[in-house]
Protein backbone atom coordinates (compact mmCIF):
# COMPACT_ATOMS: atom_id res chain seq x y z
CA UNK A 1 0.00 0.00 0.00
CA UNK A 2 1.28 3.59 -0.73
CA UNK A 3 1.60 6.60 1.53
CA UNK A 4 -1.50 8.12 -0.35
CA UNK A 5 -3.90 5.17 -0.50
CA UNK A 6 -7.17 5.40 1.89
CA UNK A 7 -5.56 4.96 5.39
CA UNK A 8 -7.21 3.33 8.15
CA UNK A 9 -6.37 6.11 10.55
CA UNK A 10 -8.94 7.57 13.31
CA UNK A 11 -10.42 10.91 12.49
CA UNK A 12 -8.99 12.39 15.79
CA UNK A 13 -5.73 12.09 17.77
CA UNK A 14 -7.53 12.94 21.34
CA UNK A 15 -10.88 10.57 21.05
CA UNK A 16 -12.25 9.14 17.81
CA UNK A 17 -15.61 7.78 19.33
CA UNK A 18 -16.18 5.83 16.49
CA UNK A 19 -13.14 3.50 17.40
CA UNK A 20 -14.65 0.92 19.71
CA UNK A 21 -11.51 0.29 21.53
CA UNK A 22 -11.38 4.50 22.14
CA UNK A 23 -14.94 4.61 23.18
CA UNK A 24 -14.46 2.25 25.99
CA UNK A 25 -10.80 3.50 26.95
CA UNK A 26 -12.48 5.67 29.73
CA UNK A 27 -14.85 3.32 31.12
CA UNK A 28 -12.12 0.95 31.63
CA UNK A 29 -9.97 2.84 33.38
CA UNK A 30 -10.77 6.42 33.90
CA UNK A 31 -8.23 7.60 36.50
CA UNK A 32 -5.01 6.07 34.78
CA UNK A 33 -6.52 7.32 31.40
CA UNK A 34 -6.96 10.73 32.83
CA UNK A 35 -4.42 10.55 34.89
CA UNK A 36 -1.92 9.61 32.14
CA UNK A 37 -3.05 12.63 29.49
CA UNK A 38 -2.48 15.11 32.42
CA UNK A 39 1.21 14.01 33.43
CA UNK A 40 1.76 14.11 29.95
CA UNK A 41 0.11 17.14 29.45
CA UNK A 42 2.14 18.75 32.19
CA UNK A 43 5.59 17.23 30.00
CA UNK A 44 3.87 19.27 27.31
CA UNK A 45 3.26 22.33 28.57
CA UNK A 46 6.64 22.44 30.64
CA UNK A 47 8.14 22.15 26.64
CA UNK A 48 6.03 24.54 25.38
CA UNK A 49 7.23 27.28 27.91
CA UNK A 50 10.46 26.06 27.94
CA UNK A 51 10.83 27.25 24.21
CA UNK A 52 8.95 30.26 24.37
CA UNK A 53 11.75 31.36 27.34
CA UNK A 54 14.22 30.64 24.84
CA UNK A 55 12.93 32.26 22.10
CA UNK A 56 11.05 35.49 23.40
CA UNK A 57 9.77 37.59 20.85
CA UNK A 58 8.82 41.59 22.10
CA UNK A 59 5.69 43.30 20.74
CA UNK A 60 5.16 43.31 17.22
CA UNK A 61 7.71 40.90 16.77
CA UNK A 62 6.72 37.24 14.33
CA UNK A 63 6.42 34.84 17.83
CA UNK A 64 8.99 32.32 16.37
CA UNK A 65 8.52 30.02 19.30
CA UNK A 66 4.71 29.65 19.14
CA UNK A 67 4.95 28.58 15.80
CA UNK A 68 7.89 26.21 15.97
CA UNK A 69 5.91 24.64 18.75
CA UNK A 70 2.57 23.97 16.64
CA UNK A 71 4.23 22.75 13.54
CA UNK A 72 7.30 20.40 15.29
CA UNK A 73 3.97 18.76 17.25
CA UNK A 74 2.34 18.58 14.04
CA UNK A 75 5.08 16.77 12.32
CA UNK A 76 4.97 14.57 15.44
CA UNK A 77 1.35 13.91 15.67
CA UNK A 78 1.28 12.51 12.11
CA UNK A 79 4.11 9.93 13.17
CA UNK A 80 2.61 8.90 16.34
CA UNK A 81 -0.79 8.34 14.99
CA UNK A 82 0.66 5.97 11.94
CA UNK A 83 3.15 4.11 14.55
CA UNK A 84 0.17 3.61 17.38
CA UNK A 85 -2.46 2.65 14.64
CA UNK A 86 -0.68 0.21 11.95
CA UNK A 87 2.92 -0.53 13.29
CA UNK A 88 2.65 -0.96 17.43
CA UNK A 89 0.79 -3.29 19.33
CA UNK A 90 0.73 -0.03 21.56
CA UNK A 91 -0.28 -0.03 25.27
CA UNK A 92 -3.42 1.37 25.52
CA UNK A 93 -2.19 4.20 27.30
CA UNK A 94 0.20 5.19 25.01
CA UNK A 95 -1.71 7.59 22.69
CA UNK A 96 -3.66 9.34 25.51
CA UNK A 97 -0.36 10.17 26.78
CA UNK A 98 1.88 10.82 24.00
CA UNK A 99 -1.07 12.27 21.54
CA UNK A 100 -3.78 13.92 24.10
CA UNK A 101 -1.51 14.86 26.88
CA UNK A 102 2.25 15.48 25.43
CA UNK A 103 1.68 16.70 22.11
CA UNK A 104 -1.86 18.37 23.06
CA UNK A 105 -0.59 20.08 25.84
CA UNK A 106 2.60 20.88 23.70
CA UNK A 107 0.78 22.54 20.69
CA UNK A 108 -1.95 25.30 21.24
CA UNK A 109 -4.50 27.00 19.81
CA UNK A 110 -5.70 29.79 22.08
CA UNK A 111 -1.86 30.96 22.07
CA UNK A 112 -1.80 31.40 17.88
CA UNK A 113 -4.61 33.43 18.02
CA UNK A 114 -4.48 35.56 21.14
CA UNK A 115 -0.60 36.53 19.40
CA UNK A 116 -2.35 37.10 16.10
CA UNK A 117 -4.69 39.66 18.60
CA UNK A 118 -1.37 41.28 19.95
CA UNK A 119 0.34 41.59 16.23
CA UNK A 120 -2.67 43.28 15.16
CA UNK A 121 -3.18 45.87 18.31
CA UNK A 122 0.66 46.41 18.13
CA UNK A 123 -0.18 47.80 14.35
CA UNK A 124 1.60 44.93 12.56
CA UNK A 125 -1.52 43.86 11.06
CA UNK A 126 0.49 42.31 7.91
CA UNK A 127 3.10 40.26 10.29
CA UNK A 128 0.15 38.95 11.84
CA UNK A 129 -1.67 37.97 8.86
CA UNK A 130 1.57 36.39 7.71
CA UNK A 131 1.94 34.87 10.72
CA UNK A 132 -1.72 33.24 10.65
CA UNK A 133 -1.38 31.85 7.19
CA UNK A 134 1.82 30.25 7.83
CA UNK A 135 1.52 28.56 10.78
CA UNK A 136 -1.77 27.14 9.39
CA UNK A 137 0.12 25.97 6.24
CA UNK A 138 2.88 24.61 7.65
CA UNK A 139 1.15 22.95 10.45
CA UNK A 140 -0.83 21.31 7.93
CA UNK A 141 2.05 20.01 5.94
CA UNK A 142 3.65 18.65 8.68
CA UNK A 143 1.03 16.67 9.72
CA UNK A 144 0.94 15.38 6.19
CA UNK A 145 4.62 14.86 6.27
CA UNK A 146 4.54 13.16 9.60
CA UNK A 147 2.18 10.77 8.40
CA UNK A 148 3.41 9.80 4.98
CA UNK A 149 7.39 9.84 6.57
CA UNK A 150 6.39 7.75 8.85
CA UNK A 151 4.13 5.29 6.41
CA UNK A 152 7.23 4.87 4.14
CA UNK A 153 10.16 4.78 6.67
CA UNK A 154 7.63 1.46 8.66
CA UNK A 155 7.50 -0.49 5.40
CA UNK A 156 10.25 -0.54 3.12
CA UNK A 157 10.69 -3.84 2.06
CA UNK A 158 6.63 -4.50 0.63
CA UNK A 159 6.62 -5.10 -2.85
CA UNK A 160 4.90 -2.79 -5.32
CA UNK A 161 1.49 -3.76 -5.93
CA UNK A 162 0.68 -6.44 -3.19
CA UNK A 163 -0.70 -5.77 0.54
CA UNK A 164 -0.48 -7.83 3.01
CA UNK A 165 -2.52 -6.60 5.41
CA UNK B 1 8.18 28.87 40.66
CA UNK B 2 6.38 29.80 37.10
CA UNK B 3 6.60 26.36 36.40
CA UNK B 4 5.06 25.27 39.06
CA UNK B 5 2.09 27.55 38.05
CA UNK B 6 2.09 25.85 34.57
CA UNK B 7 2.15 22.59 35.76
CA UNK B 8 -1.00 22.64 37.84
CA UNK B 9 -2.79 24.46 35.14
CA UNK B 10 -1.61 21.85 32.25
CA UNK B 11 -2.59 19.05 34.69
CA UNK B 12 -6.46 20.22 34.53
CA UNK B 13 -6.22 21.35 30.32
CA UNK B 14 -5.22 18.36 28.81
CA UNK B 15 -7.69 15.76 30.62
CA UNK B 16 -10.53 18.68 30.32
CA UNK B 17 -9.97 19.18 26.57
CA UNK B 18 -10.14 15.16 26.63
CA UNK B 19 -13.15 14.98 28.48
CA UNK B 20 -14.99 18.14 26.26
CA UNK B 21 -13.54 16.46 23.07
CA UNK B 22 -15.34 12.64 24.23
CA UNK B 23 -18.62 14.40 25.14
CA UNK B 24 -19.25 16.59 22.39
CA UNK B 25 -18.29 13.88 19.56
CA UNK B 26 -20.60 11.13 21.61
CA UNK B 27 -23.36 13.87 20.57
CA UNK B 28 -23.64 14.58 16.90
CA UNK B 29 -23.03 12.21 14.10
CA UNK B 30 -21.37 15.05 11.65
CA UNK B 31 -17.98 14.53 10.47
CA UNK B 32 -16.81 17.98 11.29
CA UNK B 33 -14.92 18.32 14.82
CA UNK B 34 -17.02 20.12 17.11
CA UNK B 35 -15.09 18.46 19.75
CA UNK B 36 -11.93 20.18 19.27
CA UNK B 37 -13.31 22.81 17.51
CA UNK B 38 -15.02 23.76 21.25
CA UNK B 39 -11.77 23.61 23.07
CA UNK B 40 -10.17 25.78 20.68
CA UNK B 41 -12.99 28.43 20.73
CA UNK B 42 -13.05 28.15 24.42
CA UNK B 43 -9.91 28.47 25.37
CA UNK B 44 -8.75 31.28 22.71
CA UNK B 45 -11.63 33.65 24.60
CA UNK B 46 -10.33 32.83 28.03
CA UNK B 47 -6.70 33.59 27.04
CA UNK B 48 -8.08 36.66 25.47
CA UNK B 49 -9.57 37.86 28.65
CA UNK B 50 -6.55 36.94 30.47
CA UNK B 51 -4.14 39.33 27.84
CA UNK B 52 -6.46 42.06 28.68
CA UNK B 53 -6.39 41.63 31.80
CA UNK B 54 -2.53 41.84 31.88
CA UNK B 55 -2.38 44.73 29.83
CA UNK B 56 -4.44 46.49 32.07
CA UNK B 57 -2.23 45.72 35.23
CA UNK B 58 -4.98 43.03 36.81
CA UNK B 59 -3.87 39.83 35.80
CA UNK B 60 -0.63 38.71 37.85
CA UNK B 61 2.30 36.49 36.25
CA UNK B 62 1.04 34.17 38.02
CA UNK B 63 -2.46 33.97 36.97
CA UNK B 64 -0.78 34.17 33.59
CA UNK B 65 1.16 30.81 34.06
CA UNK B 66 -1.61 28.83 35.75
CA UNK B 67 -4.95 30.08 33.49
CA UNK B 68 -2.86 31.44 30.41
CA UNK B 69 0.20 28.91 29.92
CA UNK B 70 -0.76 26.26 31.88
CA UNK B 71 -4.66 25.78 31.15
CA UNK B 72 -5.66 27.52 28.01
CA UNK B 73 -2.48 26.61 26.52
CA UNK B 74 -2.84 22.27 27.45
CA UNK B 75 -7.04 22.79 26.87
CA UNK B 76 -6.37 23.88 23.12
CA UNK B 77 -4.49 21.94 20.55
CA UNK B 78 -2.79 22.70 17.08
CA UNK B 79 -1.79 18.93 16.79
CA UNK B 80 -5.33 17.32 17.50
CA UNK B 81 -6.79 20.45 14.56
CA UNK B 82 -4.13 19.89 12.48
CA UNK B 83 -4.44 15.97 12.30
CA UNK B 84 -8.16 16.35 11.76
CA UNK B 85 -8.02 19.09 9.34
CA UNK B 86 -5.47 16.69 7.38
CA UNK B 87 -7.32 13.59 7.67
CA UNK B 88 -10.64 15.28 6.56
CA UNK B 89 -8.84 15.77 3.45
CA UNK B 90 -7.11 12.44 2.91
CA UNK B 91 -10.99 10.74 3.77
CA UNK B 92 -12.39 13.37 0.61
CA UNK B 93 -14.34 15.33 3.23
CA UNK B 94 -12.65 18.09 1.50
CA UNK B 95 -15.64 20.52 1.99
CA UNK B 96 -15.29 19.69 5.93
CA UNK B 97 -10.94 20.16 5.93
CA UNK B 98 -11.99 23.78 4.62
CA UNK B 99 -15.09 24.97 6.55
CA UNK B 100 -12.91 23.31 9.70
CA UNK B 101 -9.85 25.39 9.13
CA UNK B 102 -11.54 28.81 8.60
CA UNK B 103 -13.92 28.27 10.54
CA UNK B 104 -11.86 27.57 13.56
CA UNK B 105 -9.52 30.57 12.82
CA UNK B 106 -12.07 32.45 12.43
CA UNK B 107 -14.12 31.85 15.35
CA UNK B 108 -10.34 31.12 17.52
CA UNK B 109 -9.21 34.90 16.30
CA UNK B 110 -12.93 36.16 17.04
CA UNK B 111 -12.96 34.88 20.44
CA UNK B 112 -9.69 35.93 21.32
CA UNK B 113 -10.49 39.63 19.98
CA UNK B 114 -14.08 39.79 22.22
CA UNK B 115 -12.20 38.31 24.91
CA UNK B 116 -9.30 41.19 24.88
CA UNK B 117 -12.07 43.86 25.07
CA UNK B 118 -14.63 42.12 27.93
CA UNK B 119 -11.42 42.28 29.94
CA UNK B 120 -10.87 46.13 28.78
CA UNK B 121 -14.46 46.81 29.68
CA UNK B 122 -14.12 45.12 33.07
CA UNK B 123 -10.92 46.12 34.07
CA UNK B 124 -10.20 49.34 31.85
Amino acid sequence: MSPEDPLNLPVDSDVDVRVPRQRGELRAAPWAVLGTIAAGGVLGAEARFGLATLLPHRTGQFPWATLLTNVSGCLLIGALMVLVTEVWAAHPLLRPFLGVGVLGGFTTFSTYTVDIQQLVRAGAARTGLLYLAGTLVAALAAVYTGIVLTRLVTRPHKPRGEDFR
Amino acid sequence: MTVLFVALGAMVGAPLRYLTDRAVQARHESVFPWGTFAVNVSGSFILGLLAGGVSAGAVSGRVWALLGTGLCGALTTYSTFGYETVRLLQERARFYAVLNAGASVAAGLGAAFCGFVVAQAIWG
